[in-house]
């Protein structure tokens, strides 16, 4: 079974306490519907557990069949560098259907942060580097398309509404109660 | 059940049509590593398919001087309009006359549906199978094996030049 093989760092975009007794990381597409989706199952994931649940996000987009995805990503890395990652990763996701540069620079305005900036740091690819380091590592873990979720560091193989994400979340549990 | 060609065989040549005018060969492609990647059909309906993810890991592969080609059953018009649709970069072969055929020599057929599993094979400049792995069906198999034998062929390169 495929195991996460690059550890949670700072450089991560992280949700939650190292404390909490499960880490869900997500490789996920900006463009990719089927993450649009996904993101809405986190949001209950998180609702659900509270603490007790940490959340980590990477870029993995398929930028050859979604040609907005990589833009997307950059900018959320651009919105992170400013302390802005989730507000931006929030608003494209909940816009998706929108997505593209007017939208990437509305949100930047919403959340304080110059337009003309995120511009020019989209032209020179100021964080392509960041996101390809994600894909990448994203690619040795054994992400084979997204969303990929990994519950504790074990690829979630499957479907992931909320129901069974959360059975899998139980069942980890469980297993670490077991082993002590 | 059938069973892949495992790592020290010969790997069987062939030629292919990877345009609806244009075959290749295997044997064309001596003297750089070769990633042979069988997979049932082209159009599955997931985003983010093993074939788009082999996209984006092109210059990875690259980096080894490697040749990725995808082999399926669909003829060459299909793969021409699959290629053009998720502007795939790598070629992919038509296994279509005689059906299956060369999916069969590498032992990468399944009879019962007639379509060639997601099967992948690494072969190095000498044309001798260096790594296989046959995926379950509907398990993706992602692009991890194939780059730890593109490394694992490069360090064995090196240790023998040695």
């Amino acid at each position: 079974m495929a195991m996460l093989r690059v550890s949670i760092t700072a450089d991560d975009h992280i949700q939650g306490s190292e404390d909490a007794a499960t880490t869900l990381v997500e490789y996920g597409d900006y463009e990719c519907p089927h993450c649009g989706a996904a993101h809405h199952v986190v949001k209950q994931l998180q609702r659900h557990y509270g603490k007790g649940l940490r959340f980590v996000f990477r870029n993995f987009p398929l930028a050859q069949i979604h040609a907005q995805a990589e833009a997307a990503a950059e900018a959320a890395e651009f919105a992170g560098a400013n302390d802005k990652f989730w507000e931006m990763h929030d608003g494209i996701y909940e816009n998706q259907q929108r997505l593209g540069i007017t939208l990437l620079l509305e949100l930047a305005g919403r959340i304080g942060l110059a337009g003309d900036d995120l511009r020019k740091s989209l032209e020179s690819h100021e964080y392509a580097a960041k996101v390809r380091q994600d894909f990448l590592g994203g690619v040795r873990s054994g992400v084979n398309g997204t969303p990929a979720f990994f519950i504790n560091g074990l690829r979630h193989d499957g479907a992931y509404d909320f129901e069974i994400l959360k059975a899998a979340i139980e069942g980890q549990l469980l297993q670490m109660k077991a082993a002590g | 059940m059938t069973r892949i060609l495992p790592p020290g065989t010969e790997a069987p040549d062939f030629a292919l049509n990877v345009t609806p005018d244009q075959k290749i060969s295997l044997r064309e492609l001596r003297g750089r590593p070769v990633i042979l990647a069988f997979y049932p059909a082209d159009w599955s309906p997931v985003c983010g398919d093993q074939m788009a993810v082999y996209n984006e890991i092109l210059p990875e592969f690259q980096k080894h001087n490697a040749e990725l080609m995808g082999i399926s059953v669909d003829g060459a018009w299909c793969h021409a309009a699959f290629a053009k649709g998720r502007h795939l970069h790598f070629p992919l072969l038509a296994d279509f006359e005689p059906k299956g055929e060369v999916s069969k020599r590498y032992g990468a057929y399944r009879d019962k549906e007639g379509f060639a599993e997601r099967a992948l094979f690494v072969i190095d400049k000498d044309g001798k199978i260096f790594w296989s792995y046959c995926s379950p069906i509907g398990v993706n198999p992602g692009a991890e094996g194939i780059l730890q034998a593109l490394e694992d062929l490069h360090s064995t390169g090196i240790a023998r030049s040695a």
